[in-house]
């Protein structure tokens, strides 16, 4: 199995003018396709700043990125906005769906940026709110939708690029137990079929779900080796 | 990313705002249509006095007596300095070869008496120059003859409102009219005119000026004229005229320039003192128009820079599915150039409406061109863009992160 992403003494430091704030301080982290990883930590423990770099929303201060056979840490923002657009999927805690939009319009965006015309462009996101379960919620505005059916509808625009990674921050830290199940099923379902996925989590349950867990503390990745061998893929 | 989405997902986020967007374009709207009419008033108040120029003659020399300041506007002047030897010596082609025309005037209030009712108006003694030199045409009937002139004949031409005030049905010519008590015989009506600088120019009694002097003067002496007028062979010759007719007039009444007792002056003299105090109007208008147009633009910028701080998450996301900053920048460009054009192009409309109404309520032609529309709406669109920029490029310099934090 191929190398996805890979991370090799990966720093972050925030300069608060006064006072530098040191992250990330080096970190080393490779995932491959198909994984799904879910990386856990409690607050301040440069859980965020790790997710907003494997996310290309943010450039590490030192160290290599590679994803999906790309150096991205020394990349311009405009072609890491490229880079985001195309490799990667987002699902977010607060579902960032825009309201004034419907939810077939919501999973358009990322198609809009890349420029796929408007024809394809819905044929598209119909077949990612199906893949998700919501074919027919296609002309409902979030407001009109349930917790639960929101974050399905942003997981439906995370797929409908068809990016080599998903990566979700707390994606059911604003859900009911039921809609948290309904997401970590749509999750376990997308994993078998091929999917990489990246959770950052705090909630062991939702941990769980994954093949393997890599914890974050003050910067540093420890204990990684948690591994849960699953559908016989050897990590 | 392509134009139509961009312009749909601009109109999307106006939309939501609605209140706030149409409030925005109101001071837009409001400066471009203040632009347009004063823009257009001053069009039309300059083809009206071009239309003057036309309709007074631009080869007409106009001597008046007494002095006045130069470039001024003058009233009727009660003295009596100018003869009818004067008039005979300026039609000589030998003293004033430019001038082809002259016509000297006497003029007195007058009441009139018809069958019918009694009216009010200027009575002008002259001769039969008068209607070539005023530039003038008869509408029906005739103008007195030189006999009728050396004949003292009563005989009068009327202006077209006098011949309607006083015969309000059929022809007033071959009717009688008392003139201050005298019998006079209507012989023609003038066409129309139209008013002029002076007022109307079609309420007004013209008779041969010996009759005038005979039975209708009020100054006493029978030589005295009010006014002079002197029709030049051309537009090239006109100021050759100027200079002939002041210098014989100087030599004439054996004065110097300094103390003369007349003033020689050209219509187009009046035309351009008129048009030069119409164009400082709307320049003025139109400086205040701009300033509203300025603080429209002002608007602009500020609701977009609002409109940034509280879309921040929604720039955030933008951003992490994938817009580039030039993306985010164009986005809210095309947002402020909307919001101006559109301001713009209601203006244009409220501009029309306006003028439409304007125009016969004060008697002045608002004349909005295509041209001044076209750039109304240029303008209008330029000024969102360029209020745009700074709100535009704050977003799009928001990274991503920050943007997507902010809760």
């Amino acid at each position: 199995m191929s190398t996805l992403l890979s991370m090799s003494g990966v720093r972050k430091v925030y300069d608060t003018g006064a006072i530098q704030v040191e992250a990330l301080r080096g970190i080393d982290l490779s995932i491959d396709e198909g994984d799904y990883v879910a990386i856990m930590g409690p607050s301040g423990s440069g859980k965020s700043t790790l997710m907003h770099i494997i996310g290309c929303l943010d450039v590490p201060t030192a160290g290599r990125y590679e994803l999906d056979g790309e150096e991205v840490a020394q990349l311009s923002e405009a072609q890491l906005a490229e880079v985001r657009n195309r490799r990667l999927g987002f699902v977010f805690q607060s579902f960032n769906l825009l309201p004034s939009l419907t939810a077939q319009r919501n999973v358009e965006l990322p198609l809009v940026y890349a420029g796929v015309h408007p024809a394809e462009r819905r044929e598209r996101a119909q077949r990612a709110l199906e893949r998700v379960g919501l074919g027919g919620r296609r002309d409902h505005r979030p407001g009109e939708l349930s917790g639960g059916q929101q974050q399905r509808v942003s997981v439906a625009r995370a797929l409908v690029t068809d990016p080599a990674l998903i990566l979700a921050d707390e994606p059911t830290g604003a859900l009911d137990s039921v809609s948290t199940r309904d997401i970590l099923d749509l999750f376990d379902e997308l994993n078998e079929a091929g999917r990489t996925i990246v959770v950052i989590t705090h909630e062991h349950d939702v941990a769980e779900r994954a093949q393997r867990t890599v914890h974050i503390y003050d910067g540093h990745l420890t204990d990684e080796a948690a591994e849960i061998p699953a559908l016989g893929r050897a990590v | 990313m392509e134009w139509r989405e961009t312009v749909r997902t601009a109109i999307d986020a106006l939309n939501a705002r609605r209140l706030r967007s149409a409030l925005t374009m109101l001071g837009i709207l409001i400066g471009i249509s203040a632009v347009m009419l004063t823009v257009g008033l001053g069009q039309g108040a300059g083809s009206s006095i071009s239309d003057q120029i036309g309709s007074l003659g631009s080869t007409t020399l106009t001597v008046s007596p007494g002095q006045t300041s130069s470039g001024g506007f003058r009233g009727a002047s009660q003295t009596t300095t100018l003869t009818t030897r004067d008039a005979e010596m300026l039609a000589d082609p030998t003293v004033t070869p430019s001038v082809v025309g002259v016509a000297a005037t006497s003029s007195t209030m007058g009441s009139l008496q018809s069958s019918e009712t009694t009216w009010t108006s200027t009575v002008v003694g002259t001769t039969p120059a008068w209607l070539t030199v005023r530039g003038r045409e008869v509408g029906t009937g005739r103008f007195f003859t030189e006999d009728e002139l050396n004949s003292s004949a009563n005989v009068a031409v009327v202006g077209s409102e006098t011949a309607s005030e006083l015969f309000s049905t059929g022809s007033a010519v071959g009717q009688q009219v008392l003139v201050n008590d005298q019998p006079f015989t209507i012989i023609g009506v003038l066409a129309e005119a139209g008013s002029s600088l002076g007022g109307s120019d079609d309420d007004t009694v013209v008779v041969p000026s010996t009759t005038f002097a005979e039975r209708l003067s009020t100054s006493g002496s029978a030589t005295s004229v009010s006014t002079i007028y002197l029709q030049a062979a051309d537009d090239d010759s006109l100021s050759a005229a100027y200079q002939e007719v002041k210098t014989a007039l100087l030599s004439a009444h054996q004065v110097t320039e300094e103390d003369a007792d007349f003033t020689v002056s050209t219509q187009t003299a009046l035309v351009e003192a008129a048009s030069s105090i119409s164009s400082i109007l709307t320049l003025l208008l139109g400086g205040i128009a701009a300033i509203s147009l300025l603080v429209g633009g002002i608007g602009v910028m500020n609701i977009m820079l609002v409109s940034v701080s509280e879309r921040v998450r929604e720039i955030g996301l933008r951003k992490a599915l994938g817009a580039t900053p030039r993306v985010i920048r164009r986005q809210f460009l095309v947002e402020a150039g909307i919001l101006g054009l559109t301001g713009g192009a209601l203006g244009v409309g409220l501009g029309y409406a306006v003028a439409a109404i304007l125009s016969p309520a004060i008697g002045i032609t608002v004349a909005i061109s295509a041209t001044v529309t076209l750039l109304a709406l240029a303008v209008s669109l330029a000024i969102g863009l360029i209020a745009g920029v700074y709100p535009a490029t704050r977003a799009a310099k928001l990274a991503p992160i920050d943007a997507l934090r902010s809760e």
